[in-house]
């Protein structure tokens, strides 16, 4: 597999960005500093990284209400995911959106959404959109195990399909939607095989080898951008944490499988394989996290200094005028 | 201003510019056209608007001219055409779908409403989405109680999202030119019924303003407010109750988001009455929310209560006689207009 050594550091990076900052929402939330919901993304964090790692900064992402490591993953500013979680004006969106309702369109960030397979139709829609214009661009499109049994997933397969669109569906399976196991809402408990009924290619892959990941993903988004389609990609993976903050994610998974996915961490992964195979060196893993911390303390900062929204903008850009 | 008008005219138009007589369906094709020969943005998709031109011939031509990029046959899934809409919006296009029969919207409404109405306010003003979806609402030739209805109140009362509701051919072409030239989701919903209606169109360029109402009929006895193909109805009844003395004021306000509330309350200011003929239910409908609007900001000019004149609540029924019967028919206007001037 081939991949260049900035690239291995670039992944690290990338998923060490996304689980420490996962790692400081959870503590803020627990402090009882952020409102809403949250949904951490903490043990998938290969998936975003490597996917991302491919796409351009114009291309399109659409996301999940576990959507923080997509969003980070895609380039928006750590501190304004971080404001914009705590409702602050400095915020992505103002602080109007929160954690599920992420919108950058200067990162082709359109959106985490709070409506399971949502997500699915728009992320095709940006890929028409790019295809009608000739432009290049290509879409990529995150959800869960969760939303492949939803209608959403199988009109916009087909459609994609259909119509050749230059777009890349990811799915995560962490094998749980919500607490319900995967195996109890589909007779077909697998995705990548569900690809054949729409004529689309579907690929299977470990989701916490991150360079797995990367190599597939690259394939897909090659095959998108030269005009030959959509991918169905299934990457096996897991939380650590449950659904949402607030669920132990215990009542319906033992404390066995989850450990057994713990021994799996992509992070650790990486870098235990970089040094082994002299990619990488201990001092600049060591480097990458100190840059990584003052990331988030950044964030946490800037964050917190930031003005809730004068309500006296409540009723601002309803309509575009 | 007023003349006595028969169902099919249209009152008032630009008095210089030259006209033809054409019908609703052609009226709206012009629009599309127009809109996208000047926006090389717009991609048109929905089921059967391809070579088949449409199943009311409402996209006759399109696709001859415009070609199978820009105009998309769709397999029948409305709640992915919408979302692939928005998605496209977001992404620089300006994307029509057209859901064909308004009852389908309803498959679209998750993505109308949570996803397509909040972007822009929720983005912060970040993201637009310059999105018009297209269907054709209410009954026609005892279309049933799968392809007749007309809850365009479901997407009045949701923030975010413009909706019109044309009578007539001149106003389909000018509104609909507007609405393609506007940022935000609308909503454009025709009527079945009205498409091989004609009416005087003009020549050359034109638009019509979103939230401007139409006086279609001058009175000064009782305001009668009716959009789409009420409005022809209402201006039979307005002869018949005419020769019995009552003079009715018709209102069209053409959009119900926004709504020209004022033009309403000016007039009711004048006549004192106020009914609302709606061939949608009255339950939390069109009707409701102008009695209330007119009860919270002009109740003292109200010298009656305001009346709703509209479907009777139940599904709707095949049989011609039970179709005729549940909706609005002149007969039951002008019966329950001439209610309103007794005791």
């Amino acid at each position: 597999m081939k991949i260049a050594q900035e690239q291995v550091l670039s992944l690290y990076r990338t998923m060490t960005l996304i689980r420490e900052f996962e790692v400081k929402v959870r503590e803020v939330f627990r402090s009882g500093a952020m409102p809403g919901f949250t949904h951490l993304y903490v043990g998938e964090e290969a998936v975003a990284a490597g996917v991302c790692a491919h796409l351009r900064r114009e291309d399109y992402v659409t996301s999940t209400h576990r959507g923080h490591g997509h969003a980070l993953a895609k380039g928006l500013a750590p501190r304004e995911v971080m404001a914009e979680l705590l409702g602050k004006v400095g915020g992505s969106c103002g602080g109007r959106g929160g954690s599920m309702h992420l919108y950058d369109p200067a990162a082709g960030f359109l959106g985490t959404n709070g409506v399971v397979a949502a997500n699915i139709p728009i992320a095709a829609g940006a890929a028409l959109s790019a295809k009608v214009r000739k432009s290049g661009q290509i879409a990529v499109c995150f959800f869960g195990d969760g939303a492949v049994n939803n209608g959403a997933f199988h009109e916009s397969l087909n459609v994609a399909a259909t119509w050749n669109l230059p777009v890349v569906f990811v799915c995560e399976n962490n094998l749980y939607a919500t607490e319900m196991p995967f195996h109890l809402a589909a007779k077909n408990a697998t995705v990548a095989s569900r690809a054949a009924a729409y004529r689309m290619p579907g690929v299977e892959v470990g989701g916490n080898d991150v360079l797995a990941v990367y190599e597939k993903a690259g394939e897909a988004v090659e095959r998108a951008r030269c005009g030959e389609g959509p991918t169905l990609i299934e990457m096996l993976t897991y939380r650590w944490f449950g659904h949402h903050e607030g669920d132990p994610g215990t009542a319906y998974r033992s404390k066995e499988e989850i450990e057994k996915w713990k021994k799996r961490d992509p992070i650790k992964a990486l870098r235990e394989r970089a040094i082994d195979f002299q990619w990488a060196t201990v001092g600049e893993f060591e480097k990458t996290d100190k840059e990584v911390q003052e990331l988030i303390k950044d964030a946490v900062e800037f964050a917190g200094n930031s003005p809730l929204p004068d309500p006296g903008t409540a009723l601002h850009a309803v309509l575009s005028s | 201003m007023a003349k006595p008008r028969t169902s099919g005219e249209v009152l008032s138009t630009r008095e210089e510019a030259p006209e033809r007589v054409i019908s609703y369906a052609q009226a709206g094709v012009e629009a599309v056209r127009e809109e996208m020969m000047r926006d090389t943005t717009i991609v048109y998709m929905g089921q059967g608007i391809g070579p088949r031109g449409g199943n009311f011939q409402q996209a006759r031509g399109l696709w001859e001219e415009f070609g199978e990029e820009r105009v998309r046959d769709t397999p029948i899934a409305e709640m992915a055409q919408t979302g692939l809409g928005i998605g496209a919006a977001m992404a620089g296009s300006r994307p029509i779908v057209d859901i064909v029969f308004f009852d389908f919207i309803l498959e679209a409404s998750a993505q109308i409403i949570q996803q397509a109405s909040t972007i822009h306010y929720i983005s912060n003003g970040k993201f637009k989405v310059p999105l018009l979806i297209r269907a054709a609402m209410g009954g026609v030739r005892s279309s049933g109680p799968h392809h007749s209805h007309t809850f365009y109140s479901f997407f009045m009362h949701i923030p975010g999202l413009k909706v019109a509701v044309p009578s007539t051919p001149y106003d389909v072409k000018g509104l609909l030119k507007t609405a393609l030239r506007d940022d935000n989701p609308v909503l454009f919903i025709e009527h079945k019924a009205l498409y091989n209606a004609k009416g005087p169109v003009p020549m050359g360029e034109y638009t019509i303003p979103f939230g401007e109402a139409k006086v279609c009929r001058s009175g000064k006895d009782v305001t009668v407010v009716a959009v789409s193909l009420m409005v022809s109805r209402v201006l039979e009844a307005a002869e018949i109750l005419e020769q019995q003395g009552i003079s009715v004021e018709v209102i069209d306000p053409r959009t119900v988001a926004p709504l020209d509330k004022d033009a309403i309350i000016r007039s009711v200011a004048k006549t004192g009455r106020l009914a609302v003929v709606d061939e949608a239910y009255a339950t939390c409908g069109f009707a409701a929310e102008v009695a209330a609007l007119v009860a919270e900001e002009a109740l003292e000019e109200l010298d009656a209560p305001v009346r709703r004149i509209c479907a009777l609540p139940a599904p709707h029924a095949f049989s011609p006689s039970l179709d005729t019967f549940l909706l609005p028919s002149v007969e039951r206007i002008v019966r329950e207009v001439t209610a309103m001037f007794r005791g």
